[in-house]
């Protein structure tokens, strides 16, 4: 099984992510640099997280990482601040290893909380956000919204995985095999 | 839109689920992560548990409750009951909750709901609001808060409130249907995701407040049976409710 980093930095829900993976076997450790997947979680506003993460020097690993064609996934407000930069809190850089800015949602009820089908497929996933990616890395997308999007060895999902049940643990453990 | 939701509502007390008519006569109905792993397999979309013995004892047992539903559970879920700082609202995040209800400490300190949404985002907060003949009620519906129902709602909005559970109180346990007027109402006052509650009889009741709402709250409805559940969803179904695929 390989070994999975989860980036804590105080901001996400890193309890539940912990638990998904390891009902799914994988051995969790702390060092991000080294591990065979870096999961960078997120709920929470993005220049708090960003803040987080530049405190800890957790953003250079994570760049360096994704230089090196290391896999990184990003979840929610993970996949945000993997973009160039975001337009909430009145604009944050992210962290640049997805092209493409972080909008807030303009149409339907704000935050968008619930399941929603992710196409191409069938299958629905719990997603809670009030923004998203605009980016030309996007391969798969939500009521319009991109849901997943890849950009060399990173994958960033807005949906939450270790929340989505059958299929939210299916998602994981393909994530897992590929690295 | 996403898909409608169920939610089935677990009131719980000293780490137990207990059942009563509006807060009175409790008896032991089970084990809240027995009960939440149950719905979560008959295709509940999310659990919400309502501490409803509110202590400080309470709020610990609440964190304990939290991380040990956590363990089973991989729906998401909601804790309500006795918190009344961001502290008591992170312990219970951090232990695998997703979201955090307040009711009567918004009410007491509004600026509790920007506190919350700065720090946790909005996305993790719900504010219940008891209604009833179009105003606020508070402290286990037990007190008028002196507040239009519409207003608050707006109010909890602007605050930064990510979600409202309406229970109309008038309805609550009658299994008579929801406040579908008191709903629409809300509906076009905020553009926040609202979740119904209160006087869900039959599967009709429920597709009409899902008609006017994201969400839909169960309680009395299941009699603390998962089974009801999964007929309830069939009959939606059969009524063209675009309910989850839970497999």
């Amino acid at each position: 099984m390989p070994t999975v980093a989860i980036c804590r930095y105080g901001a996400g829900n890193v309890r539940s992510v912990e638990l998904a993976l390891q009902r799914l076997g994988a051995e969790l450790v702390d060092d991000v640099e080294g591990a065979d997947l870096a999961i960078l979680p997120g709920v929470g506003s993005a220049r708090s997280a960003m803040d987080g993460l530049r405190e800890r020097g957790t953003d250079e690993v994570l760049r360096d990482r994704h230089a090196r064609g290391r896999h990184v996934l990003g979840i929610c407000l993970g996949l945000q601040l993997a973009l160039d930069e975001s337009e909430e809190d009145g604009g944050v850089a992210g962290l640049g290893l997805v092209p493409g800015r972080a909008v807030r949602l303009r149409a339907g009820r704000i935050p968008r909380i619930g399941w929603a089908v992710v196409e191409p497929g069938d299958q629905a996933y719990w997603f809670a956000h009030s923004y998203a990616a605009e980016t030309q890395a996007t391969v798969a997308t939500s009521e319009g919204v991109a849901a997943v999007v890849e950009s060399g060895s990173f994958v960033g999902v807005q949906f939450h995985p270790e929340k989505s049940g059958a299929a939210g643990a299916r998602f994981l453990e393909r994530c897992l095999s590929r690295v | 839109m996403p898909l409608p939701r169920l939610i089935p509502c677990l009131d719980v007390a000293a780490g137990r689920v207990v059942k009563g008519v509006r807060f009175q006569r409790l008896r032991d109905v089970g084990d809240p992560v027995e009960l939440g792993a149950a719905y979560s397999d008959a295709g509940a979309d999310e659990l919400v548990f309502l501490d409803i013995s509110a202590t400080v004892d309470a709020r610990r047992a609440a964190v304990d409750v939290a991380a040990r539903v956590a363990e089973r559970v991989t729906i998401p879920f909601t804790f309500g009951g006795g918190i009344r700082s961001v502290a008591d609202a992170a312990a219970v995040l951090e232990a695998g909750a997703d979201k955090i209800g307040v009711n009567s400490a918004a009410l007491q300190r509004p600026e509790l709901i920007e506190e919350l949404a700065r720090t946790l985002g909005s996305q993790a907060v719900v504010v219940a609001i008891d209604t009833e003949g179009g105003h606020v009620r508070s402290h286990a519906a037990t007190r008028d808060a002196a507040r239009d129902t519409v207003e608050w709602a707006k109010e909890c909005e602007q605050r930064g409130a990510g979600e409202l559970l309406v229970t109309s109180i008038d309805r609550d346990g009658t299994q008579g249907g929801y406040d579908l007027e008191q709903l629409a109402l809300l509906r076009d006052a905020v553009s926040l995701p609202v979740i119904a509650s209160g006087g869900a009889g039959n599967a009709r009741h429920v597709a009409a407040a899902l008609a006017v709402s994201e969400a839909a709250l169960l309680a009395s409805i299941l009699h603390e049976n998962p089974a009801r559940l999964v007929t309830l969803r069939e009959e939606l179904r059969g009524m063209g409710v675009n309910l989850r695929d839970a497999a």
